[in-house]
């Protein structure tokens, strides 16, 4: 009897366990390498910025990465000279639906958009690959496409680092067709530092957060222990 | 027990019994503490399914007061600020990074609204096993429905105000549903979004509805919950009634004061329950994608519908039920009479009291009907609300359909069923098991 209902709970869920489309890579980085987060929101103010709003994020929320205020104001801002200031886009969004069809998202929390249920740290993966995985495309009104993110109307940022890619239509895989200014390990570890940096900045106080979780349950532990001597103290004599 | 059946306090003399004595001739100071803890007897038994009651209180606490903190900073507004963003969806990305401390706030609040209802899912379940409901408390379970139709109602308002896409949609959805009911219907969905499509008035209106409206009800219908329950007394894991067997003092044999006994260990499980709520809060407070859902981290776009509108978790064995029914019937099409199933799938709770005819209350002396019924109908309430997670599909309406069927057949069969088990003897005293 208590298999079949054990079963019964979980038929549905194998039902209805169905494949993902393109395969998708897993992010190797960690929002704890401050030399990454670094190099990520270079890569990001650089490339990603002049069409991509980080419109909830204040410059100064750069400091927490271990720079100094005069590092973030040379190298980090180029838009404003205030440090408290958000991290706007400057394009116009009713111009850029024009030139890309739709909007380009702001970028702050899209990894937490990006993720799943069941999975909601998938957003980083799902970047990770996305970045890598534009290929040339002279259908598509930019030139390139995406295999995980069809005709998509983003072009290829990054391709004079990366490269130019094209699809083998035998293999139905990806191949580096006119090489870039970085090799592919490198190429994939300034990616990885990227993502890295939009996943921290999807929630800069996120190490914080679990770090002070450890204190929490300490202190609960401690209370635990008080508690249930009280506890057992006072019902000593109930049977 | 409680009333006004206590003495008056009598000062010993000193500043404060001074004091004592003159607000217990004015207000029933003693009275109330006497009658609802130090001497409110309570079941020696309780086990582990009595420690949700204090923890939905705890829990209502928790989210009356970061609510309270939160509304200082959030903004009820659908208008575009200059970054081309709703600024309500802003004003919580503020609270997250620039108010300070403002994303604990925010994260217990979240993870409190998830945490409400598993405490009042277990709490209510814990009445389905001891039959907590039956005679004389069935007016303590009334309002304890009645809590949780309008919890139902404060978060359904409360998880529009964040503005994101889910938020949005979701509401659409739901509100939508209110059109399928005839003749009124198109009124009534136009009258509670003050608007044609979810915009800034409906925003405005539930944002006043979960901050005021319905969390007064909600203060109210506790007070009354637990008014009702300190009248009759506890029920306990036994299903025996204390008062049956009282001593010389007129005191219950198998009671205890509720202060202190209670109290401490009431104590013991908030403090096991902030332990997991804290694992949840600092450590995963998406929930896996179920808490917060990840699509409401875009803001809100009135032209961009997702492709997969689900509910939060702790609404989708409902929905379930209203997306099970697919049959039009007496000319009306399918989607009012899912509506009416959806209604029904909840208010049904409230009939049980009626609906339960056996003639023991726990499920310590009830026989393998209601045994193997009560744990079919856990495994039909699970799957109803996974299958509400996921986008429709013809396996999941068939699933979904056979356990809809079950789930009202457990309630309307239940005056039959629940006479025929076979039943072992009560003891006349309370057990520890």
């Amino acid at each position: 009897m208590k298999k079949f209902l054990i079963a019964l709970l979980f038929a549905p869920i194998m039902a209805f366990a169905s494949g993902s489309t393109a395969h998708i890579d897993k992010w190797p980085g960690s929002v704890s390498d401050k030399a990454a987060l670094q190099n990520g929101a270079k890569l990001f103010v650089n490339y990603c910025l002049n069409c991509h709003g980080a419109s909830y994020m204040r410059y100064k929320n750069l400091l927490d990465l271990g720079l100094t205020e005069q590092q973030v104001k040379e190298n980090l801002m180029f838009t404003s000279d205030k440090i408290g200031e958000l991290m706007r886009v400057a394009a116009r969004s009713d111009e850029q639906k024009l030139w890309f069809g739709a909007t380009p998202p702001d970028l702050t929390i899209i990894t937490r958009a990006r993720g799943e249920a069941g999975n909601a740290a998938a957003g980083a993966d799902w970047l990770y690959t996305y970045l890598r995985s534009f290929y040339r495309d002279e259908n598509r009104p930019t030139g390139w496409n995406n295999t995980v993110f069809e005709n998509v109307g983003m072009p290829h940022i990054l391709y004079g680092l990366q490269g130019q890619q094209v699809m083998n239509h035998e293999t139905h895989k990806l191949e580096l067709a006119v090489p870039g200014t970085m090799p592919p390990a490198e190429f994939d570890k300034s990616v990885s530092d990227l993502v890295g940096f939009m996943v921290w900045m999807g929630e800069p106080q996120q190490e914080f957060r679990r770090t002070l979780g450890w204190f929490v349950l300490a202190f609960l532990a401690v209370l635990f222990v008080a508690a249930y001597a009280l506890k057992k103290e006072f019902w000593k004599d109930i049977h | 027990m409680a009333g006004g059946t206590f003495e008056k306090y009598k000062s010993d003399g000193s500043l404060a019994g001074n004091a004592l004595e003159w607000v217990d001739a004015r207000f029933p100071a003693t009275s109330l503490w006497k009658g609802h803890l130090s001497e409110y007897y309570c079941p020696k038994n309780f086990n582990f399914w009595y420690f949700f009651g204090s923890l939905a209180l705890l829990v209502l606490v928790i989210q009356i007061v970061t609510g309270i903190f939160l509304v200082m900073h959030y903004k009820p507004d659908a208008a575009l600020n200059a970054n081309g963003v709703p600024i309500a969806f802003a004003s919580v990305e503020y609270i997250m990074r620039d108010v300070p401390g403002g994303w604990l706030i925010r994260y217990m609040h979240s993870t409190g609204a998830s945490a409400f209802f598993i405490v009042v899912y277990l709490h209510m379940f814990r009445g389905l096993l001891y039959g907590s409901y039956r005679k004389p408390r069935e007016l303590t379970w009334l309002f304890g429905v009645g809590i949780f139709l309008v919890l139902m109602g404060e978060a359904f308002f409360g998880y529009l105000l964040p503005w994101g896409q889910m938020s949005y949609w979701g509401a659409q959805v739901i509100v939508n549903l209110f059109s399928a009911i005839p003749v009124i219907g198109s009124d009534l969905s136009l009258i509670i979004r003050g608007d044609f499509v979810v915009g800034d008035a409906t925003l405005n209106r539930f944002f006043s509805f979960h901050v005021i409206a319905f969390p007064l009800v909600l203060i109210g219908l506790v007070a009354a919950h637990v008014l009702a329950l300190h009248e009759t007394g506890s029920n306990n894991p036994d299903g025996v009634e204390i008062k049956a067997n009282k001593d010389e003092n007129g005191i219950p044999r198998d009671g205890i004061p509720f202060h202190p006994y209670y109290t401490v260990k009431d104590i013991v499980g908030v403090v096991v329950f902030l332990m997991v709520f804290s694992a949840v809060m600092f450590w995963a407070p998406e929930g896996g994608g179920y808490f917060l859902e990840t699509p409401n981290f875009y803001p809100a776009d009135p032209l961009k519908t997702p492709p997969h509108i689900a509910p939060v978790w702790y609404f989708t064995p409902f929905y379930s039920i209203l997306r099970a029914v697919t049959y039009p019937l007496f000319g009306l099409d399918a989607k009012f009479w899912g509506v009416v199933a959806m209604g029904a799938s909840v208010v049904i709770f409230a009939f049980l009291p009626w609906l339960d005819r056996s003639p023991v209350k726990s499920i310590r002396y009830r026989g393998p009907i209601y045994k193997s019924l009560l744990t079919i109908f856990v495994i039909v309430f699970f799957v109803l609300g996974y299958l509400g997670t996921l986008s429709p599909s013809p396996m999941g309406e068939l699933v979904s359909q056979i356990c809809s069927v079950f789930y009202f057949g457990f309630f309307l069969g239940m005056p039959w069923w629940s006479r025929m088990d076979k039943f072992s003897p009560v003891p006349d005293r309370v057990t520890f098991k």
